[in-house]
This record gives structure tokens, sequence and C-alpha cells, in this order.
């Protein structure tokens, strides 16, 4: 499986990365040998496998419905680019 | 001082013999002095490691404290730690300070009284296996400052390797504490999944990732991991099962011990100085009274592939959240929402992190996840059979940690796959969640070679023991490189 510099600039746009544009052609080639090391599984013998997310086979553990944190607004703002009365700030999103 | 085991330098200080304030300034003059050749710490920090120090004198005075206070470690910058930055190694968390510490850094700051002495370099959101994605610059090998250390826990390992840190946290998604070890003649540890909290801990890829410790021997290495060990409610997958005594068991006899040797991690591809090296690590446990058994894990040649689809999807999502608005960086140049995600994105994750949040993203994406990412779910758990068939069999596993010895800085860095093969032999313990370690069994022209054991779910103290007696018959850990005694 080998992805074209144009295939790399839609999945980029996909995950939000603006890329350095004269990084595409590298990214191209050094994805597609990736998938090609990824390509082995196709070979693999997989059927009536079940597919394993997680190595304990536990289930989510549930708590009680309880307040366990306090209110941390302002430590967590304090960290954030820009905010103005308790609210995150972001570019102008509806004209 | 900084050639005392953790258990001589918690005597010591119990013994008044020094204080942890001069212990610890010992360390920040070594490091002032050293480090320069090295680049292991992302950011010293003096005066909250001295504060700490007294504050341990002062439980020490008291007849307080346990075996561990007053002793410093350093934190790979993975940590959340109040107060100072939590960097990943990253652009985009160069200015991240952390409002809250990581359950681990409570446990063994906090709680043992360890001072940090700084935070430890690393590759960025530990997505490298050579330390040299790192935002901060490489880290180099105290063995030969012309190589790699390894990675991700590239600064933990230089660092403790040239005596600027007693022992130093680190974690493995795959390899990332076992191969550093093994590249610089150290004994590193990373327990089950679920043995040690995550919770602070940034993730790389959450099925994978598990924090553990890097030491100069499997007794400081056993110590450590005791105290950062535990069930945490803040941590969704840590098991909530009691911790077993690490230390007391190191000291029992492994005769009647039954190892099983991997026919796959001893294939082509091993480097035949690092083979005699194994060879002679065997002959050894021989003497001690274990047997050999050679067995086969059919499977783990696809663990490289499994792996690189596995950990990128989950890395993919879980850097999601660096979007330029709650923290992190946050580019300027972006004129509208969208350019706010994509440019702040872009310019704060360095080339490695967006290859795979690329690659995380197409494996995922429509059309592509049956082939690609439900595949290699299957795989795992034929990965994960293939260890509890072992199991049935033998109670460790050896093998080589990696390939070679720590190669050339550069060497390998236009060439992701390349990279990525080093991990050939640690990768399936971090898929089937399993405890695996590396201790140092020889050199190869003057290079550390580490040999790896594996154990079955939970078998921490087992896998500490058999390092421990094979380290009183074995003087490889106790060598230091020159320059750093």
């Amino acid at each position: 499986m080998s992805l074209s510099p144009e295939q790399i600039r839609q999945v980029a746009k996909l995950a939000r990365l603006e890329l350095n544009p004269s990084l595409t052609e590298a990214y191209a080639g050094q994805i597609s040998n990736i998938l090609e090391l990824v390509g082995q599984l196709s070979a693999a013998r997989t059927e009536g496998v079940g597919p394993m997310a997680h190595p304990l086979e536990m289930t989510q553990r549930l708590r009680a419905d309880e307040v366990t944190q306090p209110d941390q607004r302002e430590a967590f703002q304090a960290i954030a680019p820009a905010v103005q009365d308790g609210l995150y700030l972001v570019p102008k999103v509806i004209e | 001082m900084h050639t005392l085991s953790i258990k001589q330098l918690g005597e010591a200080l119990r013994a008044r013999k020094f204080s942890s304030r001069e212990l610890t300034q010992h360390y920040l003059k070594r490091i002032e002095t050293l480090d320069p050749q090295l680049n292991s710490y992302i950011t010293v920090t003096a005066d909250q490691a001295l504060a700490a120090a007294d504050a341990a004198d002062a439980r020490l005075a008291r007849g307080e404290g346990g075996p561990l206070t007053g002793i410093p470690l350093g934190q790979k910058d993975i940590f959340c730690t109040t107060g100072v930055r939590t960097s990943c190694a990253s652009r985009m968390l160069d200015r991240f300070i952390s409002p809250y510490d990581a359950t681990i850094v409570k446990k063994l700051q906090a709680e043992a009284g360890m001072p940090m002495l700084g935070k430890l370099n690393m590759d960025e959101f530990a997505m490298g296996s050579s330390n040299e994605t790192s935002w901060y610059g490489p880290v180099k090998n105290p063995w030969d400052v012309t190589r790699v250390p390894g990675g991700s826990s590239g600064g933990s390992v230089a660092a403790v390797a040239a005596g600027l840190a007693p022992v130093a946290t680190a974690t493995d998604t795959g390899g990332s504490i076992r191969q550093p070890a093994a590249l610089t003649n150290l004994t590193g540890i990373k327990p089950t999944y679920g043995r040690v909290s995550r919770y602070g801990m940034i993730a790389f890829a959450s099925s994978l990732d598990q924090a553990g410790v890097v030491a100069r021997s499997a007794e400081d290495a056993a110590q450590v991991l005791q105290a950062m060990s535990g069930f945490d409610p803040l941590d969704s997958t840590s098991m909530d099962r009691p911790v077993d005594d690490l230390v007391a068991p190191l000291g029992r006899s492994i005769q009647g011990l039954r190892v099983g040797l991997p026919r796959e991690y001893f294939a082509d591809g091993l480097d035949a100085g690092v083979r005699a090296c194994i060879d002679g690590a065997i002959g050894e446990l021989k003497k001690l009274g274990a047997t050999f058994t050679e067995l086969s894990l059919p499977n783990s040649p696809l663990s490289v592939p499994t792996y690189y689809v596995v950990a990128p999807a989950e890395a993919s999502s879980n850097l999601a959240r660096f979007d330029g608005v709650r923290y992190g960086h946050r580019s300027a140049q972006a004129k509208n929402l969208e350019e706010l995600y994509e440019k702040s994105r872009g310019e704060g994750f360095g080339p490695e992190v967006q290859r795979r949040i690329m690659i995380g993203t197409y494996v995922l994406s429509h059309g592509y996840y049956d082939a690609y990412y439900l595949q290699a779910q299957k795989v795992r758990r034929l990965i994960y059979d293939d260890f509890r068939r072992a199991f049935e069999q033998v109670d460790v596993i050896l093998g080589p940690t990696a390939t070679d010895v720590a190669f050339k800085l550069g060497a390998k860095t236009d060439d992701p796959v390349s990279m990525y093969l080093n991990d050939i032999y640690t990768i399936a313990a971090n898929l089937a969640g399993i405890p695996a370690m590396s201790l140092p069994c020889g050199f190869k022209d003057g290079l550390p070679v580490g040999m790896q054991l594996m154990g079955n779910f939970f078998d921490e103290a087992k896998l500490l023991n058999v390092a421990h007696q094979y380290q009183q018959v074995t003087g490889w850990h106790t060598q230091s490189p020159k320059g750093f005694e």
C-alpha cells in the first residue's frame, strides 16, 4: 500500500495537522514504507479469532455517583493560552 | 556517594553518615558538571530538590520515613509535576505547567520522600527508540557520546548510567524502558499492565503504556518499583489487587527455575556478539540451577506490524486533545478555528509524532478500519495466546533485549521502519500486557548488551528475583562508563 503526497495531505486534513509543504513528499515515502511493514498482517490467519482491545480481560470499573473532585476551573484556566470571564477564547466561529 | 546502591544510600541516610541535602547537592553538582555532555535533563529543579531534601532530613531526624526517604530521583518528563514544566519533550508542551501531580509522583516524592532532581529528556511523546525526536535535542549515550542511549526513556537511562541520579522513572509502550536500559548497562523493568497507575502520565497508547523504573541493579529497581506500584482509583485500568513483596524474595534460590528460550528471538537479525553475551548468561543461570527449554512464540514476528497499527491508532486519538485551546502550544497565525487547530498542531508536533498521528488516522479511517485496526487486534490476541501457552511450560522467558548495541546518532533518523525494528524483541510484552525487564549481560566492542526476561502476569517479583540472583554471581551491572565514574 503506498500513499501519494495528495493522500498524505488528505489524511493530514482529517488529523487537523498543517504540514510543512517541504515534508509532504518525504512523509509519503516514509508512511508508505510503514504501511508496507504493516501489510504483513494481512497474511495472518485470524478466522474465528476475537479482537483484543486490551491486555487485561477486565470490565470497566464503576464507582458510586458521588462528587469526588473539587472545582478547579481557575487552576485549569490559568494554563490556557487565552481565556476571558471564565471562558476559553477561540477565533470567531459565527460571522 | 553516586556509586552506592539504593539500600546503602538508605542505610547511610538513616545512620546520618550524610544528609539528604548533602546527597542531593552532590547529584546537582554532578548534573551541572557532566550533563552538558549528555543532555539527559530537560529541567533541573535544584531549589525544589533541596527543599524536599530538607523535609526528608527532618523526617529522618524524627525517626520517620521509609527505605527511600531522602534518596533523590529523576522523573521522566512524561509525568505531571505540579508547578514544574512537564514538556513530554514536545514544543506542544514547552510551557505547560501541570495543575496536578501524577500518582507515581505523589507516591515517590510526597509519600516515600524522594527529592526530585529534575525532569528527564525523552523522545517526543515517548515516540522513538533513540531519544532523537526530542524538541530539546538528542540525549547522548554515556558509554559513547557519539551514540544514542536508546529511547524513548533516553534521558532516564543516560542520567542513571552516568551517576546523575541514583534511579529514575521511565515508561514503556513498546520497549522504551528495556531497550534504553540494555544500551546503557542498566536494569529496567516494565511491570504488568495495570500494576502502576497511569494517572498523570501523558498518554501515548493507552492499552500499552506502563510506567516502570531504570536502576543500577535489580535490587535498586525492586525497591523503587515497590513504592510506585498499587491500585489507583484515578486510573480506570489500574488493577485492584495487592502488591507482592518485591524485595524479600530477591534472595531466593532459583534452583529448578524453568526458563524458555523462544526460537524466534534467536533467529536471523540477532547480532553474533549480542548472541554470545546471551549464551554466556544462559550458562551462568544454568550454574544457578535453572533449566532451559526451547519454545516457540510463532506470532512474534508479527508484533512490530501489529504495534504500528495499534499504537498510532491510540496515539492519534489521545493526541487529539492538543488543540491550542485549553493548554499547550497555540499558533499565533490562525485566522479561524480550523486554522487554530491545524497550525497549533502543525507547529507544536515534531515529524515523528506527525507521522504516527497520520498513520493512526489512516488506519482508523473509513474503509481501512477492518483491514488494519481490526486485523491488528486479532493478531494481538494470537500474540497473547502464544505467551499464555508458553507460561504453561516455563516460569520465565529469556532472550535478547535488542538486536545490537547502541547505534550512532543520526544513523536511522531518516528511515522510520529501520528505527521501528529496534523494538522487535520488546513490543510483544506490551501487546500481551505481561511484565518484562532488561539487565546487563556483557559488552560488545566496549558497549553494553542487555538480556530480556519476560514473566507471566503479575510475576514482577519472580523476574526481579532471577535478575538479582544473576547479579550476585556476575559483575556486568557494576561497570560504569569512563568519564562518569
